[in-house]
């Protein structure tokens, strides 16, 4: 029955599977990615991807706490973009790069 | 009638000249130095007089000062008889050498820390006789210990003054560890401090017929009373003591402190009575101490080491007194030794300061001539201290040696022989000084009054301080003494046989004494050199000691075991932190696979210890 299976609801799961696969792509993103604005796209993902797991549990429990919760990290990944995207501007302007690999100056 | 005062005026005297000494004319530091003793005097005599006669203990309690349990330790004055004697004595003859500071040291460097040092002694000295409890006594006895050892120092440019202070204290140290043993047993048997209370807990014992709880803690003290008045085996540091400026010599180390030890003992007589063994020690002590440090006193050609064993010899005389039970004979002896030996030591310094500082006999001589008042009043002290009749030490040598008769007559022929070996070299001092012809190179002088005066003073109470009656005035807390005319005028005349031997060998022939000394070889070679204890002590003590101290505690433990270890911590965590900082790349990406692997990691640990559960 086509008509049933649109109404029904879809299922906790698929939101829970969709949610670990972006942030597994953010995670791989990040670690074998060179190009820094690439990997600070991943971080992007990765918070969303927990944004997502928020929002599905507090739909799922019809509580409005996991709302509450994406706001703050939305709110912190704004302000993150806004110091991430300065450091990365800087980077650039002084090393003439954005390969990750070349700012290793802080190490033993 | 606020005792506390009476300590309290030499304390400020301390501070004012102490903190401003360096700024203010030497008049000012004269009026805070010397009249603060007077005012500490003269309170003295305005409380004995309003206490007169005192016939139960007077007690002043101020605070409490220490609160543990049922442990209670309160800062506490108390004034009776044997205290008002002492009282009198420290201030008196205090104030007296105080005046005849002023003098002596016009013309010495650190005028203001001096009187500030000595301002500091009278302190501490009031302190310990004034204390009702052990506690507070011992606050002044370390006090006096430390007075003693800034004084002795006080030359602090030569090298042999800082040492006889560091000896001198190091020595103290060692009898002090005894007295706070003693302490300790004093708490955990009567559970209290207070002289009343200890006294009247240990009237109900029974007298100790073997070492128990009592004999050992008397012995404890009587190790605290070697120390301090310099009795064998810790007397070494008496002698040395000279290196001080000379009124130092006669305040602290003849006239008071060093009879702190004797004090103490009488003041413990109710423990000391009930431990026989006890007793039978400190009168032998004392009897070997008088008697060794007599001989060693034949031989010395210093004026002041003279003087100074003989103090020893005369201490020894007192311990002997209060062994025997003659408590009251020991405080009297105490009394009439601090006026005439402060006077031997003052009329010395009189002699040295006249001599622009010579101190050897042998550079001396027929100075009688040029100082006859230091002669004269020197003279009486030491007929006084030979026992000549009807002077002071007459009487209080005597009530002593009559004691001793009647508790071991072997014990009354070796201190009157003693009396004889007194008077001999007393009297050979006087001799060499003062007769014949003069050795020196200096322009002798005698000496301003302000220094005369107080040897005057001390000669009238030489002569009459015997007539003072101590052992009845003490009567109500020791008992009366034996009286024997007869042992009296024995060791009289014994003394008077000294007199007339140093008198053959040193005026009539001079040359008598040298080749007596040959024949005599090595017993005089021994004497000499004061029976070699200082190098035996060096050999068996100090020397074990400085070595062990090197090769084991310095060597050994601190700069290997303390320091390895310190270093040992330091090392290895450098090496595992060489190892370890090799994780910190600087490439961004291996910390995020860290990350990742670690937090892989801890969720299956989760999981894991989620199906353990």
């Amino acid at each position: 029955m086509p008509n049933a299976l649109l109404n029904s609801p879809v299922p906790l799961s698929w939101y829970l599977i969709l949610s670990a696969v972006l942030f597994g792509l953010g995670v791989a993103g990040f670690i074998f990615r060179r190009n820094i604005i690439t990997v600070f796209m991943s971080i992007e993902l990765m918070l969303n991807a927990v944004n997502l797991t928020f929002v599905t549990f507090s739909y799922q429990f019809k509580q409005v706490d996991g709302h509450i919760y994406s706001f703050f990290v939305m709110v912190v990944a704004a302000a993150e973009a806004a110091v991430g995207l300065a450091i990365i501007l800087t980077v650039f302007k002084n090393r003439g790069t954005l390969m990750i690999d070349d700012v290793n100056s802080m190490k033993y | 009638m606020n005792l506390w005062l009476i300590p309290i005026f030499p304390l400020l005297g301390f501070l004012a000249n102490g903190l401003f000494g360096r700024r203010i004319p030497k008049a000012l530091i004269n009026v805070f130095a010397v009249g603060s003793v007077l005012l500490s005097f003269a309170w003295v005599v305005k409380t004995l007089l309003a206490l007169d006669p005192i016939e139960t203990k007077y007690i002043e309690h101020y605070f409490t000062w220490i609160q543990s349990g049922t442990l209670n330790i309160g800062v506490d004055f108390a004034v009776d008889r044997l205290t008002a004697i002492m009282l009198m004595v420290v201030t008196g003859v205090g104030a007296l050498i105080h005046i005849y500071a002023v003098g002596y040291m016009e013309h010495e460097g650190g005028y203001y820390r001096f009187f500030a040092y000595l301002n500091l002694f009278m302190f501490f000295m009031l302190v310990l006789v004034l204390a009702q409890n052990y506690l507070l006594l011992f606050v002044g006895w370390e006090g006096v210990g430390l007075c003693s050892y800034l004084l002795i120092g006080f030359y602090f440019s030569e090298q042999f003054a800082t040492t006889a202070g560091n000896k001198a204290f190091i020595v103290n140290r060692i009898g002090d560890f005894g007295f706070s043993l003693a302490v300790f047993l004093i708490i955990r048997q009567f559970g209290t401090l207070d002289f009343g209370k200890v006294f009247d807990a240990a009237k109900g014992l029974p007298a100790e017929g073997s070492a128990g709880i009592l004999t050992t803690i008397t012995l404890l003290l009587l190790v605290g009373a070697t120390g301090k008045s310099a009795q064998i085996p810790l007397y070494v540091w008496l002698p040395d003591a000279m290196a001080g400026p000379t009124p130092v010599s006669a305040l602290i180390h003849a006239a008071t402190m060093v009879t702190a030890g004797v004090y103490m003992t009488a003041r413990s007589a109710a423990l000391f009575t009930k431990a026989p063994i006890t007793m039978e020690t400190v009168a032998v002590i004392g009897l070997a101490t008088a008697f060794f440090a007599a001989t060693i006193g034949l031989a010395q050609t210093d004026i002041k080491k003279v003087f100074a064993y003989s103090t020893v010899s005369q201490l020894g005389y007192m311990f002997l007194g209060v062994g025997v039970g003659a408590f009251s004979a020991g405080i009297f002896h105490l009394m009439t030794h601090a006026f005439f030996k402060a006077l031997l030591f003052l009329g010395a310094g009189a002699v040295i300061h006249g001599l622009h500082g010579e101190q050897d006999l042998r550079q001396m001589g027929g100075l009688f001539k040029h100082m006859k008042i230091t002669a004269t009043t020197l003279l009486i002290a030491s007929l006084a201290i030979s026992g000549f009749p009807f002077l002071s030490a007459y009487y209080s040598k005597d009530a002593i040696l009559v004691a001793a008769y009647a508790h071991a007559p072997w014990m009354y022929a070796v201190g009157v022989l003693t009396a004889g070996m007194t008077a001999f070299y007393v009297f050979r001092a006087w001799f060499m000084a003062f007769t014949g012809e003069y050795r020196g190179h200096a322009h002798p002088h005698e000496s301003p009054l302000v220094m005369t005066g107080p040897l005057m003073i001390l000669a009238v109470l030489s002569i009459f301080g015997g007539f003072i009656k101590v052992p009845h005035i003490l009567e109500p807390m020791f008992g009366e003494g034996p009286e024997n005319l007869g042992l009296e005028l024995l060791s009289a005349g014994v003394g008077l046989l000294g007199i007339g031997i140093a008198y053959v060998f040193y005026v009539v022939k001079p040359g008598l004494a040298d080749s007596f000394a040959k024949g005599a070889g090595g017993l005089y070679t021994l004497v000499y050199n004061k029976y070699f204890v200082d190098e035996a002590y060096d050999a068996t003590v100090v020397e074990p000691l400085v070595e062990g101290s090197r090769t084991v505690l310095w060597r050994g433990i601190d700069a290997g075991l303390i320091d390895g270890t310190v270093n040992g911590v330091g090392t290895r965590s450098r090496g595992i932190g060489s190892i370890l900082r090799l994780a910190q790349s600087g490439n961004i990406r291996s910390y995020a696979a860290w990350v990742v692997l670690g937090s892989i990691a801890l969720l299956l640990a989760i999981g894991f210890a989620g199906d353990l559960r």
